[in-house]
């Protein structure tokens, strides 16, 4: 399973990196909600900054269902998806190297968008480790539950409508944990407060995790 | 290997219509069995549902001793399928395709090279990102993705069509190659001609059942070649 997890997230990663489809579209997409957020709040920097966490995960969920789309799009092509299904990888492989691909991909994106987010809000990370967990849990999370409902619409003519009609109620109870845990490491944020909303993170990662292992052959073979 | 495909009255559903209605049929290990039929006959959908691509509604398909429903995994690790689209990942070169599929089967690298060449793409063809090659070069490094793999069942789906004249040669001798390996082929074909020169038997499919069964012309071209000479198909 790992074998075939390291291959597959290989394949996608050397994919990305050649049609830098993330760079040109995802990332700019991510940047750009951040300017308009902006723009929609005012220039009111206290303001900015009090929404700055909820506003930083908005962006990160809406660059989450491009990921999955684009990490699907890749097994679009003809007869890409058949040959996925008969190359003989072990499906919770399939899952758990498309799951790493986005969400390195995500990681990546968190680093440019917060780089942003510091620039135009001038906010700033008072407690690192609790922001690093929280975007370490949440992104295992995002990436996992949009890898699965992007199984689960992959087969439809209306997929790109559908996910995330499907994914973004499944993926609020992340917005809400990050969003209250970066607030929480942020500069005059109650650490425990935000440590509290990693108890949310956690088990939604590992519970997707697992559900993506367990039902990701029957959802390859169907979708 | 006795026998490399059974099917017993299978039945096999595309949508909720069915695309193979109480299909017969025994391939013995070894054989080149070619699958003719007018268009919407079942061909296709034949070799859709021995690789598992395609749900067995009722009867039952044995490919290399395993029952398709119950092992689908332990079936498709064995088996090559050239299908009517290539498979290939644009942004990926045609070695990197290559070496995919056959890393994803958990055979050796080994024959990646040796594939390609065999289909002659080399050198600089072999680094262009497969979305920048023609269809018949696309065709070519899906057909190498098949043989690198060295599966114990061959299923094309008109591996001759769109290729040249030179390349159909070459394909027709990967088969060859492949059955004095030891494998068993099975691949559909418009051309009744052929059908018959290349295959051992020809299987003729009509509604989605088998209607005919005749010897091809194969094994009659093998015992023709001169003692100690080559055949080349």
């Amino acid at each position: 399973m790992w074998r075939d997890a390291w291959l597959v997230a290989g394949k996608d990663v050397r994919i990305e990196l050649r049609s830098r489809v993330a760079l040109w579209q995802v990332l700019p997409v991510a940047v750009l909600s951040l300017v308009l957020y902006a723009f929609a709040l005012g220039p009111g920097r206290a303001a900015l900054a009090a929404a700055a966490p909820g506003l930083f995960w908005l962006a990160v969920l809406f660059s989450t269902v491009l990921a999955v789309q684009r990490s699907f799009a890749i097994e679009s092509g003809e007869g890409t998806r058949d040959g996925l299904r008969l190359s003989g990888i072990d499906p919770a492989g399939v899952f758990l190297g498309k799951m790493a691909a986005v969400a390195l991909e995500l990681a990546v994106l968190q680093v440019v968008v917060w780089a942003g987010m510091t620039l135009l809000f001038g906010v700033h990370v008072a407690t690192p480790w609790l922001a690093v967990a929280a975007s370490a849990l949440a992104t295992v999370g995002l990436a996992a539950a949009g890898v699965i409902y992007g199984a689960l619409s992959a087969g439809l003519r209306v997929r790109e409508t559908l996910l995330p009609l499907l994914v973004l109620p499944v993926l609020a109870p992340v917005l809400l944990a990050a969003s209250r845990a970066w607030a929480g490491a942020l500069a005059h944020g109650s650490v425990s407060a935000g440590v509290g909303w990693l108890r949310i993170l956690g088990p939604f990662a590992a519970a997707y995790v697992v559900i993506g292992i367990v039902l990701y052959g029957p959802l390859l073979e169907t979708g | 290997m006795d026998v490399a495909a059974r099917l017993r009255a299978a039945v096999a559903l595309a949508g909720r219509f069915p695309a193979l209605s109480g299909v017969d049929l025994t391939v013995a290990g070894g054989d080149v069995v070619a699958v003719e039929g007018s268009n919407g006959a079942g061909k296709t959908s034949l070799l859709r549902a021995c690789a598992g691509l395609l749900p067995v509604h009722s009867g039952t398909i044995e490919i290399l001793g395993h029952d398709l429903r119950a092992d689908p995994a332990a079936v498709r690790r064995r088996v090559g399928v050239l299908g009517h689209a290539p498979g290939l990942y644009d942004e990926l070169n045609a070695t990197e395709n290559v070496r995919f599929a056959v890393r994803a089967a958990g055979a050796g690298a080994e024959l990646v090279e040796a594939s390609l060449l065999r289909l002659g793409i080399t050198g600089r063809l072999a680094k262009i990102e497969a979305g920048r090659l023609s269809a018949g070069q696309r065709r070519r490094v899906a057909l190498a993705a098949v043989m690198a793999r060295a599966p114990e069942l061959w299923l094309l789906d008109e591996p001759h069509a769109g290729l040249d004249a030179a390349t159909r040669r070459v394909v027709d001798a990967a088969i060859d190659e492949a059955v004095r390996g030891g494998a068993t082929v099975i691949f559909t074909s418009h051309e009744q001609a052929l059908a018959e020169d290349l295959a051992d038997r020809v299987v003729t499919l009509s509604g989605g059942r088998v209607r005919d069964v005749r010897s091809g012309g194969r094994r009659a071209k093998l015992t023709a070649v001169p003692k100690g000479g080559t055949h080349v198909a």
